[in-house]
């Protein structure tokens, strides 16, 4: 073999084609909030706390984003809301995810009375409207960011349980899996090695989409006082503050221009994603 | 289809009874106190009140028992009275219902005939640049948060121009018509009120707006799928051939047949309209429940936190089923599988 001259390697570089301009907003978008949730403390701004202007007052050369009732800087607190918005919903999506899965990789693995009752379980959660649910959740544990976070995990577990649970069942009879177990694969050997590394590209697609939608019910939440409480800079309490003040339209711009830039960053990305992953979808 | 109809409905008093014990569940870990979900904090110390309490809902008795009893008054409309207007909240929720229905179907009218339009549109010119605004216009719709857009557009139309009112279902001057259906436009107009039946209509234009919005975007994305699908098909080049317009083919020939699949949605938007409604009524004061519900969030009003997840539970039901059903009805496919 060793005589066989060496081909010249041609290698043709070409843009991926799911790499188009939105995903790219997307990718930047992501890419500037979370470098500013890591860098924030680093940033020449002002203290999202302090009082450091005057009150109310319109976007200027000193605040570009304009001050708040409390005279305090709106681009300031806008940027340290990053930390609490997204860091968050990171948590809740992570666990919702890793909960969500299991329990429909099981539900799916296993059949039977276990799957019928699991499924039961999710469908009647999906059956509550998602802020309804969230609210009346987290009232009950008492208002806060934690007790916001655990009631949207409850909302969210079960769109992940379902979506694991189909997936394990179209992958569960594949040839490859009746192989594993012909050669003496154990349940939790089959399900972990053979199953699951074939079904997670529809849950991080799904997770790329809901991610947008979990921060606007965290702003939800603290918008309607039961998350976030004052004078935490959370995007949501800050709109509140910002309704409050009505004629002072930057107060509450600060914020929803942040959440708006997220959720369309994630839309964007998860789009591109799906082109990647999934290409049958289109 | 008739067996598909009648497995759908039997479904439904295990989904209801499913809703009724995660409700019983949650106000039973409430503040640690099954009490403090029915008891307002003020009235814990009235000893007659407690125990009168305490006998209405069974919690003397055990834990199988006090779930009977709650399943039980909830069967009999029996929501527990609001800590705040010390009201029934069947009643409160009756009252304020017309409101709600009244906005989410000025917002659905709204969403679904403009995002009809911005799909058939966008898929006629797929790729171009009014394509790539369109899709931009709707998504930028179902990402912003209403409770911020709600806030900005009232400021523009009502502050800046002028040109709508601010807040409210009514100008304060006016009172409001003799209740008939509850919706403020139909009951001027039964009045013959056309100033009061104006007035109303200027009031819906913003938050419809708003609610609408959110919905146009998932209504536009999916009539242009369906559309570009049916726009591939062999009949739609025998229509051309046949020398159709433009319009013609579009609409008579197109669109006719993609709206089939949009149906399914109706269902799914109403969940986003649900959630809308809670945030637009409360940036809009409609007195609607949605902000009875944020009025109980933020007073910690239990019986009627609860009874608005009950009941807005058991509607998401009702109309999840309805729109399959409907859809069955459209795409035979649909109940064989």
């Amino acid at each position: 073999m060793s005589d066989v001259p060496a081909l010249p390697r041609i290698r043709v570089r070409q843009w991926p084609a799911w790499l188009k301009l939105p995903v790219l907003v997307g990718i930047a978008i992501i890419a500037f909030w979370i470098v500013a949730c890591l860098t924030i403390d680093l940033w020449p701004i002002y203290d999202p706390i302090d009082m450091v202007g005057r009150r109310l007052q319109p976007p200027s050369a000193d605040h570009w984003f304009g001050t708040d009732a409390l005279g305090r800087d709106v681009l300031s607190r806008t940027l340290h809301g990053a930390r609490f918005s997204l860091m968050m919903s990171c948590a809740v999506i992570v666990c919702a995810v890793l909960i969500g899965s299991a329990i429909g990789a099981v539900a799916g693995y296993v059949g039977g009375i276990v799957d019928g009752a699991l499924m039961r379980l999710v469908d009647i959660t999906l059956s509550f409207p998602p802020i309804l649910l969230a609210m009346a959740v987290t009232a009950a544990m008492g208002p806060g960011l934690e007790n916001a976070a655990l009631a949207m995990v409850i909302v969210w577990w079960p769109v992940y349980a379902r979506l694991m649970r189909g997936q394990v069942l179209s992958i569960r009879s594949r040839e490859h899996v009746e192989a594993a177990t012909a050669a003496g694969a154990g349940h939790a050997r089959t399900l972990v090695k053979h199953i699951l590394p074939l079904s997670w590209s529809p849950i991080l697609i799904n997770a790329t989409m809901d991610f947008g939608q979990v921060v606007l019910l965290t702003a939800s939440l603290s918008f309607i006082g039961l998350g976030a409480s004052p004078p935490t800079p959370e995007w949501g309490s800050m709109i509140s503050e910002g309704a409050i003040h009505f004629y002072q339209w930057w107060i509450c711009s600060g914020p929803g221009i942040a959440i708006l830039s997220v959720v369309l960053g994630f839309n964007f990305l998860g789009d591109g994603l799906r082109d990647l992953l999934d290409p049958r979808s289109k | 289809m008739t067996r598909y109809i009648v497995r759908r409905l039997l479904s439904l008093p295990l989904l209801l009874l499913g809703i009724v014990s995660i409700a019983f569940l949650i106000s039973h870990f409430t503040q640690g106190d099954p009490l403090s979900s029915i008891v307002s904090e003020r009235q814990m110390d009235d000893e007659q009140a407690v125990a009168a309490a305490k006998a209405r809902w069974g919690l003397d008795k055990s834990l199988p028992e006090q779930y009977l009893v709650y399943v039980g008054n909830l069967l009999t409309g029996d929501l527990g009275t609001s800590f705040r207007t010390k009201q029934p909240v069947s009643q409160d929720l009756l009252e304020r219902l017309p409101a709600t229905l009244e906005l989410v179907i000025a917002a659905m009218l709204f969403g679904s005939t403009t995002g009809i339009a911005l799909g058939v549109v966008a898929a006629r010119f797929r790729d171009r640049t009014i394509d790539h605004a369109a899709r931009l216009w709707a998504l930028t719709g179902s990402s912003a948060p209403v409770f911020w857009s709600g806030l900005i557009l009232l400021y523009i139309f009502s502050v800046v121009l002028g040109w709508l009112p601010g807040p409210g279902r009514l100008d304060a001057r006016m009172s409001p018509p003799d209740g008939v259906t509850g919706f403020l436009t139909i009951d001027a107009l039964l009045a013959g009120d056309m100033a009061l039946f104006w007035d109303a209509v200027h009031h819906l234009i913003l938050p419809a707006l708003v609610l609408g919005w959110t919905v146009m975007g998932i209504v536009s994305r999916l009539v242009r799928a369906s559309m570009l699908d049916v726009l591939n098909q062999d009949y739609i080049v025998a229509a051309r051939a046949r020398g159709a317009g433009e319009l013609r083919v579009l609409l008579n020939h197109a669109l006719r047949n993609a709206l089939v699949p949009t149906l399914t949605i109706i269902g799914f938007t109403f969940a986003y309209l649900i959630t809308g409604a809670v945030l637009t009524e409360a940036i809009f004061s409609w007195t609607g429940i949605g902000s009875y519900a944020v009025d109980a969030a933020r007073s910690l009003d239990y019986p009627a936190i609860m009874g608005v997840t009950i009941v807005g539970g058991a509607a998401f039901l009702l109309t999840n089923l309805i729109t399959d059903i409907a859809y069955a009805f459209a795409d035979p496919r649909i109940r064989l599988s």
